[in-house]
């Protein structure tokens, strides 16, 4: 009678992470995404921390999943073969004063389950960490703490959900939600769609969503945090990644290293209006930079590649908001996911898909498959392998993007795979041509011809990102 | 594993030259390796004229410079591989490369001349805010995009550096129906050749905003508005100068990098003002037998001197593998060159006096703009040379020539510097 048993508002990480758990039932699922693919917006801009979790209050949500979250990423970065590295991580306390703060921290982080936490002196810290700032005064460490790729991690989840027959709609942006019956009608830019089940996974929209639904009102802020990210030359600045004291408006500016071996600075915290004012600025980068510093020495920033901003979904209470909503049944909230939602998405999905299985009695599905393999990445063969590799398909032997070192053949890959790529940024997320030093310089018309060869309407057609971001206005 | 003499990274202006030059000097067994799908390098782009002028006497476009030293390579029988990638070189000077019918394969080199040029530098490097939209391009990616794709990038453009490539863009655009309406330059001077801002920027009228920069990039998909607004003298921007253009395209011409990760891989070391590796008189890196040459060295303006630049590295890696490069000259003292005072560096910064040829070719620039001055040289403490020039300027390179018989007269020489001089 309706559609769709669950649409599910959202491919970022969290709607693709209900839509991958919810895959293993015996539903008929669809995911609803504005944008030209997934991992566009929240999802795409953020720290890439797996946060042990000593920073969420104790007895909420957020320190539950968070927790839940940073114990699941391992064997989920296996099972779909997304980069994930346990590196540790130290927060850092630079006076006497603050002491109580940083015990406060551990207090919260062994209440909250995390494993391994401890505190350690200057010594001990800059030991671990011989850039840390001269003025450390104690810092507490935090070995489960982790860095992921952000993007691989949610293209990873929704390309198993779509191979386990999860169906996805891009450029479909929902516009009014009413009570149907049992269910809900959605009207979205691409036509209406009923479902049983609705899964509200939209990011900085979440609170929109919920209020066509619910008298109870939610609100939420985006919050935007810019970022700088540095050349892998300076990738091994610090090994850990290295956070202040937290304050009110979240963990402040930290320093890291990512999975792809760059250094990351950011965020900043800038409560905003626009939810898609994704735009740095002047002050924002030079308070990165700045704050940066205070808690890492000798930071090369002429080694700045690229900056960026995100925003996080700010709910008022700071607090995940995730089941049923209690005056509309069938309507399941996934909002409020800001820091550490990362982290904690595997959880969330686990969590959504509980909720939404038991309301739909939903049962097993018996052939889903719960590993996915990856954008082969060739850096990681042996010489050997890599010729019987070529040899096989040519393509893994031209270079494309010179910086990182990515082959034809791994572009052609992220185009043809499972909810492939379709724009410059879909393969710059799926295989990081163009995010290397030289930012697309070099690479972008190579990667453009590659594109057009698969895709119709040709070079002329190729976006950045989709909708008007056309990357040339016409043939000559 | 393969074997050859000389392995040349980059068959671009300097790649080629160089290996003419050894072939030249007698080296027989040379390997050029070239990552696209052409020899010539960025000069295949450059189908605008003026290159040439002074090894040929005659103003040739990029294409046609290159195909002069792409006859002779092909002349001379010098081995080259297209669209081979060199993935690393290992200290001891073996070579990995990989295409796409050979695979991943190695070459031992008895010498290696660096010639991989250098890249642009990006947005972000500049850190400049706004959104990221498309249509942000660096200069050189839109070059190609019209002149080898066939693609027009945009049609109302706002220019951010005046770098020559920028400047021959801001002509390019023009004459291929786009709109320019500005060319904006951070420093107080422009970073192009005069004759570049006279036949791009005047000529089509188009306006040259020094002291400029980009403080805001609007538009989500494609961009819509870029903001420039004056700097200060510390080249940051003046508040209530904003002045905001609508467009549909950025064009950044904000400086080239040297493309040096291969040579800092293999432990070349690198001089920090220039980007590019340290070299002695045979353009000689710190490892023996690897030399680097044109725009992987420091950046060049005019392909002239990248191509007789590369001619040295040449003959010095052909010196070198017949063996005659060290023959009986262990004990040259090296003179280090320093620059000073408006100087902002020399090429080579060493010379064993011992080694060198009859004249030798100090390149350098200087850090802005000097009037009516001297550049000099001075031997220790001595000035013994002196040249009056009535403008010196950060877009274009200077050079000096130094004789081997100066330095016969100075057996105990330690430092040469190179000032600049209000004074005779």
């Amino acid at each position: 009678m309706f559609d769709y048993d669950v649409v599910i508002i959202g491919a970022g990480v969290s709607g693709s992470a209900c839509a991958r758990e919810l895959s293993r039932c015996q539903a008929k699922i669809c995911v609803l995404e504005k944008e030209e693919d997934v991992c566009c917006q929240t999802s795409k801009a953020n720290s890439g921390i797996v946060h042990a979790g000593f920073d969420a209050t104790p007895g909420s949500l957020m320190a539950k999943l968070n927790v839940r979250g940073n114990q699941m990423m391992e064997s989920l970065s296996k099972e779909l073969d997304f980069p994930y590295r346990q590196t540790g991580a130290l927060v850092v306390c630079r006076n006497m004063e603050d002491m109580p703060n940083l015990q406060a921290l551990y207090e919260r982080g062994m209440a909250n389950g995390v494993e391994g936490l401890c505190i350690l002196t200057k010594e001990q810290a800059h030991a671990l960490e011989p850039n840390l700032t001269d003025d450390v005064y104690a810092a507490l460490y935090a070995p489960t703490s982790g860095i992921v790729c952000p993007f691989g991690l949610n293209i990873a989840l929704a390309e198993n959900a779509f191979v386990n027959g999860v169906e996805f709609r891009f450029y479909t942006e929902v516009l009014d939600i009413q009570k149907q019956g049992q269910g809900f009608l959605l009207h979205t830019s691409k036509g209406d769609y009923t479902a049983a089940c609705v899964v509200n996974a939209a990011g900085v929209y979440a609170d929109v969503f919920h209020n066509m639904v619910s008298s109870h009102k939610i609100h939420i802020t985006p919050r935007r945090g810019d970022y700088c990210l540095l050349d892998k030359s300076a990738g091994k600045h610090v090994a850990r990644t290295i956070f202040s004291l937290p304050n009110r408006y979240g963990k402040g500016v930290l320093v890291t290293p990512t999975v792809h071996g760059n250094l990351l600075l950011g965020p900043t915290a800038v409560d905003i209006d626009d939810r898609e004012g994704t735009n740095t600025t002047r002050e924002g980068l030079d308070m990165v930079l700045q704050k940066a510093g205070e808690n890492v020495k000798d930071l090369p920033l002429k080694q700045v590649i690229t900056s960026f901003a995100g925003l996080r979904a700010h709910e008022d209470g700071h607090e995940f908001i995730i089941g049923e909503v209690p005056d509309a049944e069938g309507f399941v909230d996934c909002a409020g996911i800001e820091s550490p939602g990362l982290t904690s998405c595997p959880a969330i999905g686990e969590m959504v898909a509980g909720i939404v299985q038991k309301k739909l009695g939903l049962f097993p599905k018996e052939d889903f498959s719960g590993t996915r393999k990856g954008i082969l990445d060739p850096k990681t063969l042996s010489m050997e392998e890599r010729n019987a590799l070529i040899q096989q398909n040519p393509a893994y032997g031209n270079i494309v993007c010179r910086c990182e070192m990515i082959t034809e053949g791994e572009i052609l890959d992220a185009i043809s795979r499972p909810l492939g790529a379709k724009s410059l940024d879909g393969v710059k997320r799926r295989t990081r041509a163009g995010m290397g030093r030289c930012q697309s310089g070099f690479c972008s018309p190579r990667t453009m011809e590659i594109l057009a060869r698969s895709l119709p309407g040709g070079m002329g057609e190729i976006t950045k990102s989709g909708k008007a971001s056309g990357i040339v206005a016409g043939k000559k | 594993m393969e074997k050859y003499d000389i392995v040349i990274i980059g068959g671009g202006p300097a790649g080629l030259a160089a290996a003419i030059a050894a072939k030249n000097d007698g080296a027989d067994s040379i390997l050029i390796l070239e990552r696209d799908r052409e020899l010539g390098g960025i000069l295949n782009q450059c189908i605008h004229n003026g290159f040439g002028l002074h090894t040929f006497s005659e103003e040739l476009t990029g294409p046609e410079y290159a195909q002069r030293f792409i006859d002779q390579v092909k002349a001379l029988g010098i081995p080259y591989l297209l669209n081979t990638m060199v993935m690393d070189i290992s200290p001891d000077k073996c070579v990995t490369a990989m295409n796409k019918t050979r695979g991943m394969f190695t070459i031992q080199a008895k010498a290696i001349i660096l010639a991989m040029g250098c890249r642009e530098r990006a947005r972000g490097a500049l850190n400049i805010p706004g959104y990221r939209p498309a249509g942000i391009f660096s200069a050189g990616t839109a070059q190609r995009l019209v002149n080898m794709e066939g693609y027009l990038p945009g049609r109302n453009v706002v220019i951010l550096g005046s770098g020559d490539i920028g400047l021959i863009m801001a002509r390019r655009m023009t004459l291929e129906g786009a709109k320019v309406q500005v060319v904006a330059e951070l420093m107080p001077y422009s970073g192009g050749l005069k004759r570049n801002i006279v036949q791009c920027l005047d000529d089509f009228h188009i306006p040259l905003k020094l002291s400029h920069t980009v403080v805001d990039i609007r538009g989500k998909e494609r961009v819509e508005q870029v903001t420039l607004a004056q700097v200060d003298t510390n080249g940051r921007p003046i508040l209530g100068t904003e002045e905001t253009y609508d467009c549909d395209t950025l064009l950044l011409s904000v400086g080239l990098i040297p493309e040096n990760e291969l040579s800092a891989g293999m432990g070349v070391l690198m001089n920090p003002v220039t980007a590019g590796p340290k070299v002695n008189e045979s353009l000689e890196t710190n490892i023996e037998g690897v030399f680097a040459c044109g725009n992987v060295l420091h950046v060049h303006d005019l392909v002239d001197f990248v191509s007789q630049e590369a001619a040295m590295a040449g003959k010095s890696a052909a010196a070198y593998v017949r063996g005659t490069h060290r023959q009986g000259q262990e004990n040259s003292k090296p003179v280090s060159i320093k620059a000073q005072q408006g100087v902002r560096y020399t090429v080579p910064d060493t010379i064993r006096p011992a080694y060198m040829q009859d004249k030798l070719t100090v390149r350098f620039r200087v850090g802005s703009v000097f009037k009516n001055c001297y550049v000099s040289v001075y031997f220790d403490q001595e000035r013994v040379m002196q040249k009056k020039r009535p403008v010196l300027a950060p877009g274009e390179m200077e050079s000096f020539t130094i004789t081997r018989q100066q330095l016969q007269k100075y057996p105990d020489l330690g430092t040469i510097t190179f000032r600049i001089e209000q004074d005779a």
